[in-house]
């Protein structure tokens, strides 16, 4: 009467499987069960007698199932042939396992097969076409041996592989046959069904698929092509795999997102997971209307999962997640800017860039005395600390947590020579780090500053041997930050260009040309203060040639907006 | 290494004669239960919710080490039908601060088992712990070929000052302790053991300003497929063999993870600290505790305008504190 066979593959939990086979015979539909040869003899009998009462249920001989080895094949084989010869009226064949759990009434995928009485839903692509293979294996998986077993000898796998590759063994591939892989849960029609299990040359494939790499992933993917009329290369089954090939379990909280996926039958669901199975083996009221299936929204949900185990979030680290030097992706979460020299210049910088682009605009957060957070706040987001000493214990876990605790705001501060230069190979490896160095703006509050010229001098050889160092940091080959330097000489030339272009590449709300430009410091007798220095014999280089005179040029030229068209 | 484990495998064993069962139920535990292992002093006032969040986990048998309670832990714990006791009179600090005991018993009766070693202050967080019970947590970590499941301790604290709100036996801890620091953990690599080292939040910043390196370590390593091969070598940050400490990932990736809410810093902990300091039996002469007595005299506030609201665990996961890895 039933034109829809189920052949179940079990190898644990087996009173789960023995529900759900009732809620496939409870339908009409045969159940052909195969209980894999690992389970002790004990267990299996009494697995048998409590099915007993049921006669749509039979039990195949039992082979040895090994994960990637030729014995799920096999199991397959001679269930779909008692499947086959037992129940003549099965029109199609279902291929699932102890823990797949149908999602829809049966009935509906009754109707659904009977629409389609000639096709064969078997996901089959050529191995040029499927990029999930693990191990790199794909075309070798067809020319190369393997009789050692991937899980318990993995190491004898390897180097059997190896060695084949070294001396370019191959196999052939049977005549007439093309490489196919794809899922293992498939539904065929009797008629591709038997065709493969009656070939005359089985016994040649079966030879050749023996020693394959995964055959339950090609066998009848391969010779389905042989036979089929129509194949739908896709699995009834959904069935989601991380990035390690295993399959995905689902839990009771699945529920919804299951329910929603109007797929005919998912796998693998967790033995003890009771509300779903109490949810989907219950007699539901057809509330669901015909549909194809849709599992597009567990795909999201799955695949997020796999970035999330492969890539990671970036600029994290956790206890999960320590990423080796260079492996970080990002060493920080979001973008930031560094700015040397700048507070010096300029008279109330911080408020001004603050404003200009809507930032969060710290003071020098590397200061020796504290971490000059904005707004003089004594504790930044995620309950940071401004205490200088906690601060230097592991200085990149200070940056990098500050970004990520304040990710999705831009974050701005001000660095210099006086502050603590063990947070510079972080900042120039990071690419979200923008660093806009005025060189040799350090001498400019010396310059302002009542200090005996004998310390004076003293500082400024200190200062400047640091931005050295900090500058060849910043220069490396390994610098990945945005980074620009100006001399301060060059900058005090055309301060506006470069502030422009900085602020621009910040990217704010507030785009357009800057309407007011922050005011500079008072720097007549500068040239003549670093004049004195070089006179003193120190030789204050980083701030480029400033004229004596504090005239560049033939004459002071009047501030111009850059871009402006006139 | 090798020489290092074998060195502490000896040396529990030889710690086994300080341990006299109270209550020993362990023959009740079946095939592939998971267990709880924890070695406790003087903790009558947290045991009752503790068992009670334990239970509703999944944990299916406990086996605790009692070191001289004298406020009736004991002959409580040994009424309870799914808890295991042993009494150990000896020194806590000889026993390598009580994980000889620790290892024993693991060694003894966690063999083949998913075993959590915590302390009675310490409350497993998982992924999905609100959904799942911690046995979909192993069996999906068995599915992986994984052994060891990686946690961070977070410690969480009341808004006012630590004794202001008294704690009753039976309570939550987390109603009144339901703060914590969201991002100001420091990490470094552990060259020898390849452990983490996280240290940070509330006690590095408001006790160990200015000696951090002093401040207490916060990964854990609780929840492992136990071996009688495996030991605990420095509480549970750290086991041997070093495999086990693989917890994190190190190309990006983030593994599976879950966090250890702290219920320290509560009223308990004044009492606590001056009976600790005056045993000296805790890490570093219980130098931890000194700090914590000295500074709770001037009643510290942990809080401030940044701390974090605790919610579930699903807040702990977006901040960065634990992560789903590629469990879905």
């Amino acid at each position: 009467m039933s034109r829809l066979g189920v052949v179940m593959l079990v190898h644990t939990a087996l009173h789960r499987a023995e529900q759900v086979a009732r809620h496939w015979t409870a339908s009409g539909c045969p159940v052909v069960i195969h209980v894999d040869g690992k389970v002790s003899d004990r267990i299996f009998s009494a697995f048998v007698s409590s099915c007993a009462d049921e006669p749509l249920i039979r039990f195949s001989d039992r082979h040895i199932c090994e994960w990637g080895g030729w014995g799920i094949v096999a199991a397959s084989q001679s269930a779909a042939e008692l499947m086959l010869a037992a129940f003549p009226d099965v029109h199609h064949v279902y291929l699932s396992s102890g823990a797949c759990l149908p999602l829809r009434p049966m009935d509906e995928l009754i109707d659904y097969l009977s629409d389609r009485p000639r096709v064969d839903f078997i996901e089959s692509a050529t191995t040029a076409d499927v990029s999930w293979t693990i191990g790199g294996l794909d075309q070798e998986r067809f020319t190369l041996r393997f009789p050692f077993s991937w899980r318990r000898s993995r190491k004898l796998f390897d180097a059997y592989v190896k060695l084949q590759r070294a001396i370019g063994m191959r196999r052939k591939i049977p005549e007439g046959l093309v490489p196919h892989m794809g899922s293992q849960w498939w539904c065929l029609t009797r008629q591709t069904l038997s065709a493969i299990l009656q070939d005359p040359k089985r016994q040649t494939y079966d030879r050749y698929f023996r020693r394959v790499w995964i055959p339950d992933e090609s066998y009848f993917q391969t010779l389905a092509r042989l036979y089929s009329t129509h194949i739908e290369s896709r699995s009834l089954t959904l069935s989601k795999f991380d990035y390690q090939g295993r399959p995905h379990i689902f839990y009771d909280d699945h529920l919804q997102l299951l329910r929603r996926s109007d797929c005919f039958v998912a796998r693998k669901i967790w033995p003890r997971a009771d509300r779903l199975y109490q949810a989907f083996l219950t007699d539901q009221s057809s509330a669901m209307r015909p549909a194809e299936p849709n599992p597009g929204k567990i795909d999201r949900v799955f695949s997020k999962a796999v970035e999330r185990r492969t890539r990671g979030r970036d600029g994290l680290y956790m206890q999960s997640r320590f990423p080796r030097h260079g492996s970080e992706n990002g060493l920080t979460s979001f973008p930031y800017s560094v700015f040397q020299g700048f507070t010096e210049l300029f008279e109330d910088f911080e408020p001004w860039l603050a404003e200009a682009t809507g930032a969060r605009v710290h003071g020098h957060l590397f200061g020796p005395e504290r971490a000059e957070f904005a707004n003089g706040d004594s504790i930044a987001n995620g309950a940071l600390s401004d205490c200088a000493v906690l601060r230097d214990y592991n200085p990149t876990a200070f940056v990098s947590n500050l970004i990520w605790n304040t990710r999705g705001e831009r974050q701005c501060f001000q660095f210099g020579p006086g502050d603590t230069q063990k947070i510079n190979w972080f900042l120039a490896r990071d690419k979200n780090a923008q660093i806009s160095v005025i060189t040799g703006a350090w001498a400019i509050p010396l310059f302002r500053s009542n200090l005996n010229f004998a310390d004076i001098r003293c500082e400024a050889a200190r200062l400047q041997r640091i931005e050295t160092k900090q500058l060849e940091v910043l220069g490396s080959v390994w610098t990945k930050a945005r980074v620009r330097t100006w001399s301060l000489a060059e900058f005090v030339e055309s301060p506006m260009e470069p502030i422009q272009t900085v602020i621009e590449e910040i990217g704010t709300q507030r785009a357009g040309h800057l309407v007011e430009a922050p005011k500079m410091v008072d720097l007549s007798g500068f040239g003549q203060f670093l004049q004195n220095l070089k006179n003193q014999g120190m030789h204050p280089y980083m701030m480029g040639d400033f004229p004596t005179d504090d005239v560049f040029g033939a004459q002071v030229r009047p501030f111009k907006k850059p871009y402006l068209v006139q | 290494m090798r020489l290092r484990r074998k060195r502490r495998l000896a040396r529990c064993l030889r710690k086994r004669r300080q341990l006299k069962p109270v209550s020993d139920k362990s023959a009740n535990i079946r095939r592939d239960d998971v267990l709880l292992m924890s070695v406790l002093r003087n903790e009558k006032i947290r045991l009752p919710y503790f068992l009670e969040y334990y239970r509703k986990l999944g944990i299916d048998h406990f086996l605790f080490v009692d070191n001289n309670s004298d406020d009736g832990s004991s002959e409580y714990l040994a009424s309870q039908p799914d808890v295991s006791v042993w009494q150990a009179n000896a020194s806590y600090k000889r026993a390598s601060f009580g994980l000889d005991w620790s290892n024993y018993l693991l060694r003894r009766y966690a063999h083949g088992h998913w075993v959590l070693t915590v302390d009675p202050d310490e409350f497993f967080i998982y992924p999905f712990c609100d959904t799942r019970p911690i046995r979909a947590l192993t069996d999906w970590l068995d599915g992986c070929a994984v052994r060891s499941f990686g946690t961070m301790l977070i410690d969480m604290y009341p808004q006012g000052p630590v004794d202001a709100e008294p704690y009753h036996e039976g309570q939550d801890p987390f109603q009144i302790a339901r703060w914590f620091d969201a991002g100001n953990y420091m990490i470094t690599m552990n060259p020898d053991y390849k452990n983490l080292w996280i240290q940070g939040g509330p006690r590095a910043r408001v006790f160990f300003r200015d000696a951090p390196l002093q401040a207490p370590a916060l990964n854990k390593i609780p929840l492992v497929k136990w071996d009688r091969r495996y030991v605990y070598v420095s509480s549970t940050h750290s086991l041997l063999p070093r495999g086990l400490n693989q917890v994190y990932d190190e190309w990006g990736g983030e593994k599976t993870s879950g966090a250890l809410l702290h219920a320290k810093l509560i009223s308990t902990l004044g009492e606590k600290a001056r009976e600790e300091m005056l045993r000296g039996q805790h890490y570093r002469r219980s130098g931890e505790y000194r700090a914590y007595a000295e500074g709770l005299d001037e009643q510290p506030v942990f809080w401030c305008d940044r701390s974090e609201k605790y919610i579930n665990w699903r807040q702990l996961e977006i901040l960065g504190l634990m992560s789903k890895g590629n469990w879905a």
